[in-house]
């Protein structure tokens, strides 16, 4: 058996195959379910449920899809240039850090919040830097030194909240101090949960799109990243266009750090982040690396751990099911746009 | 060569049919090969001469018709079968492994995993060398041998496989003329010794030379089917192009100022691949200055310097009489250099953009844009000029270019790199791999450049191109530039002799 290149995939097959991978996966999710001795239907529904049944559930989605969109955007971004940057679970620990130190009465109202903002990205677009440059001036590989980079700074921040930045009045909890309340972002609604946090990221989806479309820059960044050959030969400077995606990359995933200790926690601990970084890489593939899809997928991908959470209390179906039915989701996925370009032959 | 018309039938294509969505590569093609003969299969690129060479290898599946050989049917989609009924193919690019030496590739694929004995081997391919006239050493590593030997190498393989039909895929297209003679000659001898021979090709005086019958494909049907000694090279290309055409024949003209001036300029070797080595070449005004060689020669290292994409490591480069202080495609563009890169799919533009992305490539920051800001309202408009002023076909300027035909693609990439009026153009292999319409077209706009008072550099491979479009005539050969030859003063079995190398050691002597 071959793969063969379909010249003009038909529109049924673009729509049809993606539905079906979906398809696939709430199959597998039942599955899965029966496996765990629950009722398949009954633990799809709590799921379902769980995620947007009430506007609580809506609203506790919304929040955990917000470092999702950032860490999704900072991962199309950047695989749109064929840069594969795995290390956005260190970039949004460094804009966390960020938000700690300036928020915590290094700076007073009303600038704290657009400044800290600022810094947090530049922190994050300067982690990135390192790798990139290795990448551009010495050739070595992006995947190895940005996936590395996330123990390092994982551990650094261990270290930071045991020794200079731990909070005195935290009974020994390795955790930061409490961000002073003009340094945290509001509510955009008195009284429900939802901070502004999500609406910056909705901007930054659209800022990333009209860059990607509109700019000089997302001309070139699409570029390089189809051709690299060929945009070089144009007149692009190939490396200075992939240091740029690195910052607006590195940048992207900061704010999620950022947006999570300032909108939600409104402080530092270890385990701010059950691996954002990493769930930006599905819910950017999930979104065929579009910006606007990023948003749609991140509340997807939310939606299934904040509903595997709330079917979990209820049925006693462990929540890492959420995590196999992304993976599946993926897997389907991934065979779905491979199958949209190219057919099995025989022979 | 026989061309007794009783003599067996050793493969037989009936009626073969193979469609892909809408497009019919191959409607109801038949053709019969006898033993003893060549039959070359001509067409202009996308003719269908490859799809139906790939079905009978078994590499495609058709939609209809039958593959016989030597009578008995070959089961579809099985190049395991084709290989064993006899049947073996000599690829335009080679499938040899350059690190192996030539008898583990001749061997490669045909033995068990553990046998190690090559003995038998060796006398095998000796006595195949010796009948064949296919000279070359049994020990040497491939990745040291030059084209011509690779391809004799994979002639070689072939009839160690004991093949009695070869299919030969545009075997000439990497070769100087006096080893497409020594080619030649090998076929012959096969012949002689009762192999059959499909050439596909679409160099005419190849074909008038070597074949016995011309099978004419156009538009994926036999359109034609000539004994070579019965017709004449006019009438193949008409039946190629479905009309008469006229070859573009450039005037001579007076030559202008000097452009761009290469002095003493060299590279450093990468790999095979030769630097230059202290090369000087002039470029002038209203002069079509052309570069003929067999490529791999050193062609690529000159042409990224004329294109702004490498500086000399050695000599100088001086652009309307003053050296340049930075040298990028980017500056190379400022200054009104437009360059039609060798590799139109890699280099020329990109795949999956439209042809307005593809059409501004090269001018985007300059002329497409504003403050960083897309401008994409005159990008299309641009776009759509070039679809019209430069005969692209296509449904539109939203098209993705992979979508695009090769003469099509070049047309747009010809138009980008000539609307900003350029008055240096480099031209590298402009007319490869391209139809016979579309090479005229692109040859016309060439000499109109020309003629407009452009500096051109025409970079090819064809010698019948170079000849007949050139004011005035280098040879490049292992990194070395020959003097410059006047229009009409060298024949081509000349020049060969410098594409070979020799008439550079008898210059020094002299």
């Amino acid at each position: 058996m071959r793969l063969e290149t379909i010249p003009n995939p038909s529109a049924a097959r673009k729509v049809g195959l993606p539905a079906l991978a979906l398809l696939a996966t709430l199959g597998v999710a039942m599955l899965l379910a029966l496996i765990a001795g629950a009722n398949p239907f009954a633990v799809l529904g709590q799921i379902a449920r769980g995620a947007l049944g009430s506007k609580l559930a809506i609203l506790e989605t919304l929040n955990r899809a917000t470092p999702l969109i950032f860490t999704g955007l900072a991962v199309a971004v950047a695989f749109r240039a064929k840069l594969w940057n795995i290390g956005a679970e260190a970039q949004l620990y460094a804009g966390a850090i960020v938000a700690v130190v300036l928020g915590t009465g290094a700076l007073g109202s009303p600038l704290v919040l657009p400044v800290s903002a600022g810094a947090a990205m530049l922190a994050g677009a300067a982690l990135l830097l390192g790798p990139v440059l290795l990448k551009t001036r010495l050739g070595v590989d992006e995947v190895v030194t940005t996936l590395l980079l996330n123990f390092i700074m994982l551990l650094f921040v261990s270290y930071l909240l045991e020794g200079p930045m731990k909070d005195p009045m935290g009974m020994g909890w390795p955790k930061s101090p409490a961000l002073i309340p003009e340094a945290r972002l509001p509510r955009i609604v008195e009284g429900l949960r939802l901070h502004w946090g999500f609406a910056l990221a909705i901007i930054a989806a659209v800022a990333v799109w009209v860059i990607q479309t509109r700019t000089t820059l997302g001309f070139e960044i699409r570029a390089v990243g189809q051709n690299p050959e060929a945009a070089r030969f144009a007149g692009m400077p190939v490396n200075a266009v992939l240091v740029k995606t690195a910052l607006l990359s590195g940048g992207l995933a900061a704010l999620a750090g950022w947006s999570e200790v300032a909108g939600l926690k409104g402080h530092l601990s270890s385990d701010l982040s059950p691996g954002f970084g990493y769930t930006g890489i599905i819910v950017a593939m999930l979104a065929l690396l579009h910006p606007l899809g990023v948003v749609v997928t991140a509340i997807f991908v939310a939606g299934i751990f904040v509903g595997s959470d709330a079917m979990s209390r209820a049925a006693g179906v462990p929540t890492y099911i959420a995590d196999m039915l992304l993976a599946t989701a993926l897997l389907f996925m991934v065979l779905a746009i491979l199958l949209t370009k190219m057919r099995v032959v025989r022979g | 060569m026989s061309r007794d018309s009783g003599a067996e039938v050793v493969l037989r294509l009936d009626r073969i049919t193979k469609r892909f969505g809408a497009l019919t590569a191959n409607d109801a093609v038949s053709l019969t090969l006898r033993r003893g003969e060549v039959v070359a299969l001509l067409g202009e690129n996308g003719a269908g001469k490859t799809t139906l060479m790939n079905i009978l290898f078994g590499h495609y599946v058709a939609d209809a018709g039958s593959v016989e050989v030597f009578g008995r049917p070959l089961p579809p989609g099985n190049p395991r079968a084709a290989l064993a009924a006899g049947v073996g193919m000599v690829h335009q690019h080679f499938t040899l492994a350059g690190n192996l030496t030539v008898l583990e590739n001749i061997r490669l694929g045909t033995e068990g995993l553990w046998s190690r004995s090559y003995a038998g081997a060796r006398e095998k391919v000796a006595r195949l060398s010796r009948d064949f006239g296919l000279s070359v050493d049994p020990d040497a590593r491939v990745g040291r041998l030059s084209v011509g030997e690779r391809q004799r190498v994979e002639i070689l393989k072939a009839l160690y496989r004991d093949a009695r039909v070869l299919i030969l895929d545009e075997p000439t297209a990497v070769l100087t003329p006096q080893e497409a003679e020594a080619l030649f000659a090998t076929l012959r001898k096969a012949t002689a010794r009762g192999l059959s021979v499909i050439f596909i090709s679409h160099k005419l005086h190849e074909v008038m030379g070597v074949a016995d019958r011309c099978v004419v494909l156009r538009h994926g049907r036999v359109v034609g089917e000539v004994d070579t000694h019965a017709t004449d090279k006019a009438a193949l290309a008409a039946l190629m192009v479905g009309g008469e055409l006229s070859l573009p024949r450039a005037e001579a003209r007076t030559p202008g100022p000097v452009l761009m001036r290469l002095d003493q300029v060299s590279t450093p070797d990468r790999g095979a691949a030769p630097g230059l080595k202290a090369v000087s070449l002039e470029l002038r005004a209203g002069q079509i200055t052309g570069l003929a060689g067999v490529s791999g020669n050193g062609q690529a290292a000159l042409a990224e310097i004329v294109g702004g994409l490498a500086l000399p490591a050695a000599g100088q480069l001086w652009l309307h009489g003053q050296e340049p202080e930075t040298w990028t495609p980017r500056e190379a563009l400022a200054r009104g250099v437009a360059r039609i890169p060798e590799d139109r799919h890699h280099q020329g533009s990109i795949a999956d953009f439209d042809l307005t992305e593809n059409a501004v490539l090269e001018g985007y920051r300059t002329r497409f844009s504003r403050r960083g800001w897309m401008d994409w309202r005159a990008a299309r408009a641009f776009a759509e000029g070039i679809i019209k002023g430069y005969d692209v076909r296509c449904p539109g300027p939203e098209t993705r270019i992979r979508l695009l035909s090769g003469g099509n693609m070049q047309k747009l990439i010809l138009g980008r790199a000539l609307a900003p009026g350029p008055d240096i153009i480099l031209a590298n292999q402009p007319v490869r791999g391209l139809d016979v319409g579309a090479i005229a077209y692109v040859q016309a706009q060439l000499i109109a450049a020309r003629d407009r008072g452009a500096a051109v550099l025409l970079i090819s491979e064809d010698l019948d191109e170079i000849m007949s479009l050139s004011d005035v005539v280098h040879v490049m050969s292992q990194g070395r530039l020959s003097p410059a030859f006047a229009r009409g003063t060298m024949t081509a079995a000349e020049l060969g002799l410098w594409m070979a190398g020799q008439k550079f050691g008898e210059a020094h002597a002299a």
